[in-house]
């Protein structure tokens, strides 16, 4: 049940101003989508708020903690990539238990975690598999299983349908809302039909500035 | 389908096959030869002294491997990552760096290093690392710029810290090149020579100087051509567990496109690519800019007496050295002269020899390999051993130390000429037929004219390693025929600082030399893409 508050968050890089001003916040549990066009800087707020850009000005704060100054790996934000990002190094199952790993979980444990988010995301047995050999839509729920086996306190999901197949992008849709609905969310889409489907609320980029 | 007839194709290959045949192939089955006498054998694996040596290359190889692993990852991830002003400069710095003779790399360690450790195995190490890093640099930096930075960055979402996305993500993922870079490494340090004949001691000689000195010191051919076919064996042991390895690890990250360079951002960032790239440099830059210094300085302080008295070779009046170094200097350009004639003459026949016979080819192009996986020095015994009878008795021919030269330098050619002739687009040759021309003619005119732009890169390659060659020349080189490396391992191994002066500007000489062919070779290979069209 953690919430996030995105306050008056600047980023520029050299001349060009990529975020002025942008300020959002989201409740507990709460899926939100934000809308707006490509190179409109999304991606930059999803990074600011993953710790992976530092912003010029503003805070970002989860839960009432500020955690604008710390570091990627200590803020308990999960983040699924455009690209998935999956370690080709490891197998399916070693990519969703790395969470649990950096977090110091014994084996067993981990391997039961993995498991059974394996499971959720409708890949049951695919432990073994190498993920440079799993198709799309595949690769995608193990980047959803992975970030979500982390236990993060806010998970972001940038433009996590884009580039599947039609049929799909909407079973994938409908899959994502239901598991996203106990954690805190924030999801960067050009799709207003997704964003329905998938969020409790929709917001535009440029609304939030101001 | 209109082809080349056979008979060209083969008398194109002829002059190539027969050289090898000649100068590679025959002296190495000459020393196998020798080194399968059971006397030898018994002998040279007897001997506690033979296994002292194997054990110290051994060692000294594994710990500059090392070293030079450790001290490159930083400036790989520098020149992978950063964008910042002189990155070129460095990444240039450090190849000038790499293509130098390793008799030069030697003096300048010589030149650099106080009295008290000179000679040691501190040295041999030193100067290996500089040599190296820029393998690390080039190999390693090539995989990490295709590793994407998200991937590290999608680790720390989930709760790695630096350290463990180093050691659980960047590192394996880069691992195959690491693999590739240290087995170049060990390659190059194991058969170490002349880099070891400047700072080598007694009690610090690898098998490489151990083969030079039972042969041309001791007299003892048989325990040379033993310890050389053990060196080979050794080499292909590692060859076949490097590719093994590589295989193993290698992942399909090469594929996607370079991640992008970018500035350093944070103040503590822009710190370590400062620091990361100037200690780089100066690993670079230091040990040549010694090699001047002690060009000019004499014991009554500075003096450019060893420049403009370098023909001079009396030590007192009337006293002379065996080594001329006026001579020495003629003597390498002549003999790059001619390496470069027979190995452009010889690469050129073999490349357009390669490319026609499509399939056949393969074993023109990996026979001319060969000298390539075979140490100078066991080159050069074998031709010692191989042309010292009638009626091949070479040995007192001026040709034939260009000719071990042109050996070692013709396998570059090739590789330039090749790469280039097999972009040549076929439909060319086809749209040539087309027009009525003859098969012969219609590959004269479409293919033949893209030799010439690689053949001239091949040639600045060519003879810049016969400048710099030393392993075989010291074999095959007889006196008043010294080279400049020769030259300068002589003179810096005599006492006197006159005659140390002079060979520190001999070794400031050819590395001048060597750096501007090879930056004409990378001013022109920037070129190639006009030359063939789409």
């Amino acid at each position: 049940m953690s919430s996030l508050d995105v306050t008056d968050v600047r980023v520029a890089f050299g001349e060009v101003v990529v975020l002025d001003g942008v300020s959002l916040h989201i409740a507990g549990n709460e899926s939100v989508a934000l809308l707006g066009p490509s190179g409109s800087g999304k991606s930059t707020l999803l990074r600011v708020i993953a710790g992976i850009v530092a912003p010029d000005a503003g805070t970002v704060v989860v839960d009432g903690i500020d955690v604008t100054a710390v570091a990627t790996h200590r803020r308990g934000i999960g983040m699924v990539f455009q690209d998935n990002q999956l370690f080709p190094h490891l197998s399916t199952l070693d990519n969703v238990t790395f969470g649990p790993l950096m977090a110091g979980k014994p084996k067993r444990d981990r391997r039961e975690i993995g498991q059974r988010w394996l499971d959720r995301v409708g890949l049951a047995g695919f432990d073994d598999r190498n993920v440079t050999e799993l198709s799309g839509g595949e690769a995608k729920r193990v980047a959803l299983a992975r970030a979500l086996a982390a236990e993060p306190a806010v998970v972001l999901l940038d433009e996590p349908l884009t580039g599947l197949d039609r049929e799909l992008h909407d079973r994938l849709a409908v899959d994502l809302a239901e598991l996203l609905r106990t954690v805190t969310t924030l999801l960067v889409t050009h799709d207003p039909d997704e964003a329905a489907v998938v969020a409790d609320r929709t917001v535009l980029l440029a609304d939030l500035v101001g | 389908m209109n082809r080349l007839p056979r008979w060209l194709v083969a008398a194109l290959a002829v002059v190539p096959a027969v050289g090898l045949a000649v100068f590679y192939l025959w002296p190495f089955a000459t020393l196998v030869v020798a080194a399968l006498d059971a006397d030898a054998l018994t002998d040279t694996l007897g001997r506690s002294q033979t296994w002292k040596v194997v054990w110290f290359t051994l060692w000294q190889a594994v710990a500059s491997t090392a070293v030079t692993i450790t001290v490159g990852m930083i400036p790989a991830y520098v020149v992978a990552r950063f964008d910042f002003r002189g990155r070129s400069v460095l990444v240039g710095l450090l190849t000038a760096t790499f293509v130098l003779p390793t008799v030069v790399m030697g003096a300048a360690f010589l030149a650099l290093l106080p009295d008290s450790l000179e000679r040691t195995v501190w040295a041999v190490i030193g100067a290996h690392v500089a040599f190296n890093v820029a393998v690390v640099v080039r190999i390693v930096g090539a995989l990490w710029e295709h590793l994407p930075t998200d991937m590290e960055y999608a680790a720390a979402t989930l709760g790695a810290s630096r350290l463990q996305i180093a050691s659980r993500i960047s590192l394996p993922l880069i691992r195959p090149a690491i693999t590739a870079a240290a087995t170049i490494v060990f390659l190059f340090t194991f058969t170490s020579f002349g880099v070891i004949r400047i700072l080598g001691a007694p009690g610090t000689r690898t098998i490489e100087v151990e083969v030079w000195r039972r042969a041309t010191q001791l007299g003892d051919i048989g325990g040379a051509t033993v310890l050389a076919l053990l060196q080979l064996a050794v080499l292909g042991v590692v060859l076949v567990w490097s590719t093994m390895a590589q295989r193993r690890h290698s992942r399909s990250l090469a594929m996607g496109p370079a991640a992008l360079r970018r500035r350093a951002r944070t103040r503590g960032e822009r710190r370590f690519v400062a620091a990361a790239a100037g200690s780089t440099a100066l690993i670079a830059i230091v040990p040549l800019a010694a090699l001047v210094v002690r060009s000019f300085s004499t014991p009554d302080g500075w003096s450019a007496n060893a420049w403009t008295h370098l023909g001079r070779t009396e030590v007192r009046p009337g006293l002379r050295v065996g080594v001329d170094p006026v001579d020495a200097i003629a003597n390498s350009l002549i003999n790059a002269a001619w390496a470069t004639l027979f190995a452009v003459t010889i690469g050129a026949l073999a490349s357009l020899a390669i490319t026609a016979a499509k399939r056949h080819g393969r074993l023109i192009d990996g026979g001319l390999m060969l000298p390539l996986g075979t140490s100078a020095v066991t080159i050069g015994l074998g031709m010692l051993i191989t042309f010292d009878v009638a009626p091949v008795d070479w040995r007192a021919s001026w040709w034939l130390v260009p000719v071990g030269h042109a050996l070692v330098a013709v396998p570059f050619v090739v590789r330039v000429c090749v790469g280039v002739l097999r972009s040549v687009d076929p439909a060319m040759t086809d749209a040539a037929a087309t027009l009525g021309a003859p098969p012969i003619r219609a590959w004269w005119s479409t293919v033949v004219p893209y030799l010439w732009q690689p053949l001239r890169v091949g040639a600045a390659l060519a003879a810049a390693i016969s400048l710099g060659e030393f392993g075989a020349t010291s074999f095959l080189s007889r006196s008043g025929g010294e080279t400049l490396p020769i030259a300068i391992e002589q003179l810096l191994g005599r006492t006197g600082t006159t005659l140390q002066a002079q060979g520190y500007v001999l070794a400031t000489m050819l590395a001048t030399l060597t750096v501007v062919l090879v930056v004409a070779v990378e001013q022109s290979e920037a070129a190639p893409q006009r030359m063939v069209g789409p």
